[in-house]
């Protein structure tokens, strides 16, 4: 079957975001005041071929962990959709 | 004469400093491509300052799967001198050959600075020919620099005296203030500040080259 992941990396809680906090620091300047806790990330998109969705969920765990974050800093999740026309 | 061999990856921008640094005291530096699958003829290996391969992704990350990585990890399990330097040593914890992580400086600056550094230990690869609570003048040039780790891993750094060189007054939340480190076979060594860029009292300092001469006679 093929997949269509959409992974999200954050930093973890407390490690320092300064894009983040840069965006914070603009917002109100816009006009927007009621906003907080600005984070940014990474989201990386693409597709996957695998016999289900817990074998591509594993694989790609395998790639968060090993390549796409450093667990050190930075958590991974991982969001899985049938790719389209899948099963056709 | 003993050879280091200098890792240059695409965005590298040190290597020609470091190498002149290296020659300067009497060894001899090799440019190696990222590419090369081997380190014949080379004694010791540092991994320069710079971008590699853009930052992409992370600092060190792309860097890391780049062929010349497997045999300098090869090489380090057999105990030669590793140094990395900077962009150098986000690429070694990236790689596993030194623990912990680079993040985004406290003040959410890049800083290019001289700084006051203390060595802590001399028993490394590119401490040992210093002296404890040695006082270093050498810059930093970074973004990414804060070093990080879990508590535990902490622990180990103190409790194997991994921790090599410190900030006086530091500069970019470094937990333990922590400049550089080693691996604990103490031949892996990563920092931060640039000791190419204080080989000369010409640049404002020639503290670094007591680091390049306790690498030249780890050989």
């Amino acid at each position: 079957m093929k997949f269509h992941a959409v992974i999200d990396v954050q930093l973890h809680p407390g490690i320092a975001d300064p894009q983040g906090s840069t965006i914070e620091r603009a917002l109100p300047t816009l006009g927007f005041d009621a906003m907080s806790n600005v984070r940014s990330g990474k989201s990386f998109h693409l597709d996957i071929e695998a016999d289900d969705e817990v074998a591509a969920r594993a694989t790609l765990t395998e790639v968060c962990e090993s390549f796409l974050t450093n667990p050190v800093i930075e958590a991974a999740s991982i969001e899985l959709t049938p790719a389209e026309g899948a099963g056709s | 004469m003993s050879t280091v061999g200098v890792v240059r990856f695409p965005g590298t921008n040190c290597e020609f400093d470091t190498v002149e640094a290296i020659e300067r005291l009497g060894g001899r530096g090799r440019i190696i491509w990222h590419e090369d699958t081997h380190l014949d003829g080379i004694d010791a290996v540092v991994i320069a300052g710079g971008f590699a391969h853009g930052d992409y992704l992370r600092p060190g990350a792309i860097a890391r799967f780049s062929p010349i990585m497997s045999a300098v990890i090869s090489a380090a399990g057999e105990g030669m001198p590793v140094v990395g330097i900077c962009n150098g040593f986000q690429v070694l914890t990236e790689a596993g050959l030194l623990p912990g992580a680079l993040q985004k400086n406290r003040g959410l600056t890049f800083i290019n600075d001289w700084q006051n550094l203390r060595v802590s230990s001399t028993n490394s690869v590119f401490t040992s020919a210093a002296e404890v609570d040695r006082k270093l003048r050498i810059p930093i040039n970074h973004f990414e620099g804060n070093f990080t780790c879990d508590d535990s891993t902490l622990d180990d750094l103190v409790a194997n005296d991994q921790i090599v060189l410190t900030y006086v007054d530091n500069p970019n939340g470094s937990v333990g203030d922590i400049a550089g480190i080693c691996n604990r076979e103490r031949n892996v060594v990563g920092l931060m500040p640039h000791p190419e860029r204080a080989s000369d009292a010409m640049l404002g300092s020639n503290d670094g080259n007591i680091l390049m001469e306790s690498l030249l006679a780890s050989i």
